[in-house]
């Protein structure tokens, strides 16, 4: 543990503060709008313990929200999550380290975007430890206290409507799509996939046309085919939320 | 959503996440297929994010959130910090329906 303070310079307790506290944000938004929606407050309190991840976790919800099956709304949420497995792999050396066999299973559940961005940012093995860590462990602690904060926020206002809570979560939804949007083809296929699911929103039990927009997909992997085979530009990778994560200080909200 | 579905949904993430570091020495991800899982979640997320901004149950859900959400998204188009976005969107959405738009 000395030895892991001792690595923890002071810009990295600075930049892992900041982006606790847009996730502290984040979060309070999540558990609010959560009980204001109707569903009971166990439920943003133990998603946030047992799936930490909050992209999936406003998926989730947002689908049940809008009527949706559970069935529908884990689906969205495990397919969001994905994106978990290379973040694993991109940090498998660093939960390893410190040779006890727990610290893979205990790291890999403080996996988020953000935690591997603070992995990712540095070369040194001591500084890669340190950064996960922090981030991680703090980031874990901070989302389930703001989470319920929220909860109890979103219980006490009546009208939440009046304050615009509804908004937040498509806009937060939006705001983690963009990075990959940056991509011409991932870009045509959502903008067909939104559509798709939009139109089809009237005729469909809840939560179906979300998962139906996912055809558009369709559309974009074809030219993209078609088209060079190159062009990792833009899709977000791990890497790639790394550096809007170290750049602007503030970032996503997966964890 | 019961506890069911939440514990469901905990496992496969835990399961996505530990098995990296489980079968690093192993597997690699082809390129192609973690750009196909980045566009299906993008895919995903905006679909999402259009149908809960524009719908409640079946039928519009009103003006005054869809352009909160617009703002929203102009604001992380230009890479506006995550939680200016947030607060952005309930902002214009509740002076919307001070102003009297539903």
């Amino acid at each position: 543990m000395w030895k892991f303070w001792r690595t923890t310079d002071p810009g990295l307790l600075r930049d892992v503060g900041l982006v606790c506290l847009a996730d502290a944000i984040v979060g309070v938004s999540f558990g609010a709008t959560t009980v204001a929606g109707g569903l009971p407050w166990w439920l943003p309190v133990a998603m946030s313990l047992l799936v930490f991840a909050g992209g999936a976790q406003f998926a989730a919800v947002g689908v049940v929200l809008a009527g949706g099956s559970p069935v529908a709304a884990v689906a969205a949420g495990a397919l969001l999550n994905t994106r978990l497995f290379p973040y694993g792999l991109a940090v498998a050396d660093v939960t390893a380290a410190g040779g006890r066999w727990w610290t893979r299973f205990i790291g890999a559940h403080v996996v988020t975007d953000e935690s591997v961005a603070f992995a990712l940012r540095a070369t040194d093995p001591a500084r890669r430890r340190a950064g996960f860590w922090l981030c991680g462990v703090a980031l874990f602690a901070v989302w389930n206290v703001a989470v319920l904060l929220g909860v109890l926020a979103g219980g006490a206002v009546k009208n939440t409507g009046a304050f615009g809570l509804d908004a937040t979560f498509p806009a937060v939804l939006l705001a983690l799509a963009m990075p990959a949007l940056a991509d011409r083809r991932t870009r045509a296929a959502a903008l067909c996939g939104g559509t798709a699911a939009v139109a089809l929103t009237p005729f469909l039990p809840a939560g179906l046309p979300v998962l139906a927009g996912l055809a558009g997909l369709a559309a974009g992997w074809r030219r993209r085919r078609a088209g060079t085979s190159s062009a990792p530009s833009g899709v977000s990778s791990a890497a790639a939320s790394g550096s809007a994560v170290s750049g602007s200080g503030v970032s996503g909200v997966s964890g | 959503m019961p506890l069911l579905a939440v514990a469901a949904l905990a496992a496969m993430t835990y399961a996505f996440r530990i098995a990296g570091p489980l079968l690093r020495d192993r597997v690699t991800v082809p390129p192609a297929a973690e750009r196909l899982f980045t566009s299906a979640a993008a895919v995903l997320l905006v679909a999402l994010a259009a149908t809960s901004a524009l719908t409640t149950g079946h039928s519009f859900a009103g003006a005054a959130r869809p352009l909160g959400v617009l703002v929203a998204g102009v604001l992380a188009a230009r890479r506006v910090p995550f939680p200016v976005v947030v607060v952005a969107a309930a902002a214009v959405t509740a002076l919307l329906r001070l102003a009297g738009l539903r």
